[in-house]
């Protein structure tokens, strides 16, 4: 939290936005949030004494292991449920409900399948009655060529490759001008290859106009490529276990996650990380193999 | 000035490849090109050898072998005689004006009865499904007049109505009303999650969600359900008119059977078989049409 602090009062950081960038930036701050489900005789606590902050400008990205708790902290965010306990702020203001200022780019797609890619595109500013006509049409057409979907905007999401619908889904929340852009898992389920060049094309765009992103995922070095700063989840249930800052220079490229500086950045998680999961496997009281086998894998 | 190559040196030639069409084709050509390559897929052949064999066993058993239990019933060269004669023996021919009468007029309650149960079915389903309010209050009572069978129905029918049309009408109109609303609420129930929450992000208000989300998602199952109820409302339909009626397939059936005439029967029979199908085929039809997405998405997986 201290790195943050000096992070936000320097004048002139590293990674600042530049001037003549137009995306208003939001931040998110959150206190104390508590999340549990189930009866009251069995009751799973998901999250619990939740405390971070998202910087605007940033891009922060939340890291933990699967299962613990990472999607219920995005709808949470998102609006979609409501805390227990504790306190979730957009720029100072409670959150109430979903609304166009987060745009959530989800874990599964959610692109409707009844409406062409172009409608996708479309729908959000439609509903709203914000941007209409020409200027619209012309704004939806210069984001899927961004995507690199121009070819294919009058198909169906269901007749898209995985890396298709990822980008669409990019460029549907991206019309919206979100103040904030919530992305759980977003290229998860990808083979290798889109996943790397979805991750650099995913970076350019941020990197252009730097607008707040929270980034949710559960791979290490996918993390450390985007972020600013490292959010560490412990293990169920979970609240902040450690906060990265993260200091490779911007614009990156992939070739960067083989400097020794990203190595270093990779070992401090990692040791985080593998401290949760022999927390968990204790607790299970889960075999000594398996846990000697997870010792060397990070020594 | 640089050589302007000819065209199509230095590409593969075409003569290997399976000639594509560029663009859609329409109207007579996109028919042709249909005809042509359904006729290239084995589907119209195995259709053709099922109907040879289902009537090549139904005329062994009663008129090839005569066979004891059989012997009674018209085989399908007296039945395929009397139906396409001039002069048929039992009264009913596709040269006879009662005939289409018959089908008129089945299927014409046919169209009131799926148009009225379509018309309240689909609406109450997707209130159903949408609203938790509205399926606390209704569901119990659907689920307990669905199970009573059609023909349960019938007294009380002809007693709330007068006349032979209103009853029967009635009956067919509540046994496609179940399905087709049931169907309704199951497909709003079987939404994803995501579209929803995709939809409120993106500023959808209460009334935005169900007219793009609610109903477009639902319609797979909604047209599901309507195949189905039409195959219902036929065969309720039919039981209907069986106890009250003056015209209609049937009461063809029946009265044919009452006045030991079985050729007219059966005639029925097939006839009720064939333009249930046709009615089958015009719902599927208007299914797809409403649903590309949905055609294009199981082309993909070969369907």
């Amino acid at each position: 939290m201290q790195k943050a602090v000096e992070a936000t009062m320097n004048p002139n950081p590293p990674n600042a936005f530049r001037p003549g960038d137009h995306a208003i930036q939001s931040g998110i701050q959150l206190k104390g949030v508590c999340k549990s489900y189930g009866d009251e005789w069995e009751r799973q606590d998901v999250i619990v004494e939740l405390t971070a902050e998202i910087t605007p400008g940033e891009l922060t990205v939340i890291v933990g292991p699967s299962g613990c708790g990472k999607s219920t902290l995005v709808n949470l965010i998102a609006g979609f449920e409501k805390p227990d306990r504790g306190e979730i702020l957009l720029n100072g203001k409670p959150v109430t409900g979903p609304g166009r200022d987060r745009m959530v780019v989800f874990q599964e797609t959610a692109l409707i399948p009844w409406q062409t890619t172009y409608q996708n595109i479309v729908f959000g500013p439609n509903l709203r009655g914000d941007l209409k006509g020409a200027a619209l049409h012309d704004e939806a057409v210069r984001l899927l060529r961004k995507v690199g979907l121009g070819e294919f905007m009058h198909k169906y999401p269901l007749q898209l490759s995985g890396g298709m619908q990822r980008r669409a889904e990019l460029a549907r929340a991206l019309i919206n001008q979100p103040e904030l852009m919530i992305m759980d898992e977003p290229f998860r389920g990808l083979d290798a290859m889109s996943r790397g060049l979805m991750q650099e094309f995913f970076l350019k765009l941020f990197e252009e106009n730097r607008r707040t992103n929270l980034f949710v995922t559960s791979e290490i070095d996918e993390a450390i490529f985007l972020a600013d700063r490292l959010i560490l989840l412990a293990n169920r249930p979970s609240h902040v276990r450690a906060v990265i800052d993260v200091k490779l220079p911007r614009p990156r490229h992939y070739a960067m996650l083989s400097s020794p500086e990203a190595y270093a950045y990779k070992r401090e998680a990692m040791a985080i990380l593998h401290e949760e999961a022999m927390k968990s496997f204790k607790a299970t009281a889960t075999s000594q193999d398996f846990i000697d086998a997870f010792s060397r894998r990070t020594d | 000035m640089a050589t302007m190559a000819t065209p199509g040196s230095g590409t593969t030639p075409a003569s290997d490849l399976p000639t594509r069409l560029r663009t859609k084709p329409t109207g007579f050509a996109l028919f042709w090109h249909q005809t042509k390559t359904s006729l290239a897929s084995p589907t119209p052949y195995l259709t053709a050898f099922g109907i040879f064999l289902w009537f090549f066993t139904y005329w062994l058993l009663c008129e090839g072998l005569q066979l004891p239990r059989f012997v009674k019933i018209p085989g399908p060269v007296t039945i395929f005689s009397e139906w396409f004669s001039m002069n048929p023996t039992q009264g009913i021919s596709i040269f006879t004006a009662e005939y289409y009468h018959h089908i008129a007029v089945s299927c014409r309650r046919i169209a009131i009865a799926f148009f009225l149960a379509t018309a309240i079915g689909v609406p109450l389903g997707l209130l159903m499904g949408w609203s938790k309010k509205f399926h606390d209050y209704s569901f119990p009572i659907l689920e307990t007049l669905r199970p009573i069978p059609i023909l349960a129905w019938v007294p009380l029918a002809i007693l709330m109505f007068k006349g032979y049309e209103t009853p029967v009408i009635f009956l067919a109109t509540l046994a496609s009303l179940f399905v087709t609303t049931l169907n309704t609420m199951l497909g709003v129930q079987s939404i994803d999650e995501a579209y929803f929450r995709a939809a409120g992000c993106l500023g959808a208000k209460k009334w935005d969600v169900f007219r793009h989300v609610v109903v477009p998602g639902a319609l797979p199952y909604i047209f599901t359900g309507l195949q189905i109820s039409i195959g219902v409302a036929w065969f309720s339909l039919v039981a209907a008119e069986m106890v009250s009626g003056d015209f209609g397939l049937g009461y063809l059936i029946l009265s044919s059977y009452v006045n030991g005439v079985t050729v007219p029967m059966v005639i029925g029979m097939l006839t009720l078989g064939f333009v249930g199908w046709f009615t089958s085929i015009i719902v599927r039809m208007i299914g797809n049409r409403l649903m590309q997405w949905h055609v294009r998405a199981l082309a993909l997986q070969g369907r």
